[in-house]
């Protein structure tokens, strides 16, 4: 997998560059046990340890979209079995940028319905970025009735910059199509489970994500809206994305404080593109986990938990029931 | 450097100075519209029929029957949740739209009467920080919704919104999911919502309660929409279609049921819950 390096990790890259050379240098000779190899290893080892430990939100913004990150489809490849992909909204289209489909994990078969971004350029366009039209919130709907009446879980992965802001998206209602589900999901009758793995933009984001649980990884991120989207409006100039990144709290940790999140998926140290196979089986252990909790719950249950649990969400004064 | 300088009148001599909003210039004909004649005529204007932009309390007084609303809590007040130190600080923000507006927050609520029929309302305020949604907003409105389930009433969700809250991050977000959710078991019980749109209404609100109604209503030009105009230009970078994200715009698509002139919308929500109120038992 190629990772090429973001801004902030420049030093590591250096060090490790520094000691190829090193190495190449002192070549047939006891490399490990030169002292300044050494050293330059030891350094290596605490810059990483330094940079990856003291993450800024915008840092993480950054991993979260980094190209090489594990995408749905990955995880569906690496923590699932046996996935059947189904197409279509039945009304309009299919859209590439939300597959979804019946699919195993550990002992439960179950619906699953990601956003999907493309590696390469044509992939990408293909996958619309992973910017869902109306045709992907109204399939992911229809997959999520079926899981109701075959008594299916859901699961589903969040990965998107937001629904597509497009003519065709306005023209076909991609707000309703949000709204609808948002609506829906609050009152299905079966266990769902969300995880945010990469960007968690927005409404589009939170179109497929009103679950009984909802997991983050540790350098995802869910917001109102993008940085620098905020940036634009808040501070008038996109250049201030890094400070609405911190302003606006949207990190795994912060949203676990505020209750939003159930649980943070750690990644292998810089980022789950340092290894897919590691961050699924960590996802695959955590969406196991969740599963198994909410199998045992009525469905009338886990339904007035869920209506509990998102009416909560609010920050005011006063305001005793009357 | 103009060769046609406006005048100033700032300092200058007081014979000339014309009263503050005495007139103001109507944006759809450019005719100049007197103030008072705009009050008296529910701010539309009388010689091409734009809407202005209408007080949500100043609406509500026009739109129930008289005497009969009750406003409903009054004592929610934001807060700065995530103490928002941006360009400019939340708390700074929210002082500013409060003496401003004279209201709390974005939405004001209650139970009021439609030609003698209880109804649940909640109106948005575009004035208080563009109708943005925030947690109070979200509240207001979830409690409206819920209030109706729990008496068997129809609701009636005025909008006019810019979208979410930002200062409020995550927290406006979930007001999302929270009245969306609200109207989910208030539909089950086989209440009617009605959902009326004013301009503008856009982002998070659109994308939400805003689209749910069993009926939507939109009022005449209002600009009803997901994403601002100029993100989809600089996205897409297309042309976008004449009337595109008007409320005439959307009814031709299928979002909106009717546009209702301001001045007709009280007899239309009359007419219209006179047929979806005929299952619940304070019909008679």
């Amino acid at each position: 997998m190629n990772t090429l390096p973001l801004e902030f990790e420049k030093p590591i890259v250096e060090l490790e560059r520094k000691l190829e050379d090193l190495k190449r240098h002192l070549h047939g000779q006891e490399v490990n046990a030169d002292p300044e190899v050494r050293r330059i290893a030891e350094r290596i080892d605490k810059t990483r340890q330094h940079i990856y430990r003291n993450l800024t939100a915008w840092q993480r913004v950054q991993i979260a979209r980094h190209q090489a990150r594990p995408y749905s489809l990955d995880y569906l490849r690496l923590a699932f079995r046996d996935f059947i992909e189904l197409h279509g909204d039945r009304l309009f289209s299919d859209d590439k940028a939300m597959p979804g489909g019946l699919a195993t994990i550990g002992e439960f078969k179950c619906v699953v319905i990601a956003h999907q971004k493309g590696r390469e350029v044509k992939e990408n366009v293909r996958r619309n970025f992973g910017s869902a039209h109306p045709e992907g919130y109204r399939k992911a709907l229809r997959l999520m009735r079926m899981a109701e009446k075959f008594g299916l879980p859901v699961v589903s992965f969040i990965d998107t910059p937001g629904a597509y802001p497009g003519v065709g998206a306005e023209e076909r209602h991609v707000s309703e199509s949000i709204a609808v589900n948002l609506r829906e999901m609050m009152i299905l009758k079966t266990p769902t489970v969300a995880v945010v793995i990469g960007e968690g933009g927005s409404g589009g984001a939170l179109g497929i994500g009103v679950s009984d649980r909802v997991l983050i990884l540790e350098n995802a991120y869910y917001s109102v809206i993008s940085p620098e989207g905020a940036a634009a409006i808040l501070w008038k100039h996109r250049q201030h994305a890094a400070e609405a990144a911190e302003a606006m709290k949207l990190g795994a940790r912060e949203l676990q404080e505020f209750g939003m999140v159930d649980e943070i998926i750690p990644e292998p140290l810089g980022g789950a593109h340092h290894d897919h196979e590691a961050s699924a089986r960590a996802l695959q252990e955590a969406v196991l986990k969740h599963l198994r909790e909410l199998r045992a719950v009525p469905a009338d249950e886990l339904v007035a938990k869920r209506y509990a649990k998102f009416r909560r969400f609010g920050a005011f004064e006063g305001g005793k029931a009357i | 450097m103009s060769f046609f300088e406006k005048p100033s009148f700032i300092g200058g001599g007081k014979k000339k100075q014309i009263p503050n909003g005495l007139f103001v210039k109507c944006p759809g004909c450019g005719e100049l519209v007197h103030n008072l004649e705009l009050q008296e005529n529910q701010h539309v204007c009388p010689n091409c029929e734009h809407h202005f932009a209408f007080g949500a309390r100043e609406r509500l007084a026009h739109l129930l029957d008289p005497e009969s609303f009750v406003e409903t809590d009054t004592d929610l007040r934001p807060v700065d949740v995530l103490g928002f130190q941006g360009a400019a600080a939340y708390k700074e923000r929210l002082q500013k739209y409060q003496q401003k507006t004279g209201l709390v927050d974005s939405v004001v609520s209650g139970l009021g009467k439609l030609d003698g029929r209880e109804v649940s309302i909640a109106i948005m305020d575009f004035e208080f920080l563009g109708g943005s949604m925030g947690s109070v907003a979200g509240e207001k409105i979830t409690r409206a919704i819920e209030r109706a389930t729990a008496r068997q009433l129809p609701v009636i969700v005025i909008s006019a919104s810019g979208g979410a809250r930002l200062y409020e991050g995550m927290f406006s977000l979930m007001q999302m999911a929270k009245t969306s959710g609200a109207l989910a078991l208030h539909s089950q019980a086989r209440l009617p919502y009605i959902s009326i749109l004013t301009n503008p209404t856009t982002g998070g609100v659109t994308a939400s309660f805003a689209t749910l109604g069993d009926v939507i209503l939109a009022e005449p030009k209002a600009m009803i929409g997901f994403a601002g105009p100029r993100v989809i230009r600089e996205t897409t970078l297309q042309d976008l279609p004449p009337g595109f994200q008007t409320a005439e715009f959307l009814e031709s698509h299928g979002l909106v049921d009717i546009i209702v002139s301001r001045k007709k919308l009280r007899e239309t929500l009359i007419s219209l819950l006179a047929y979806l109120c005929c299952a619940t038992p304070q019909s008679v």
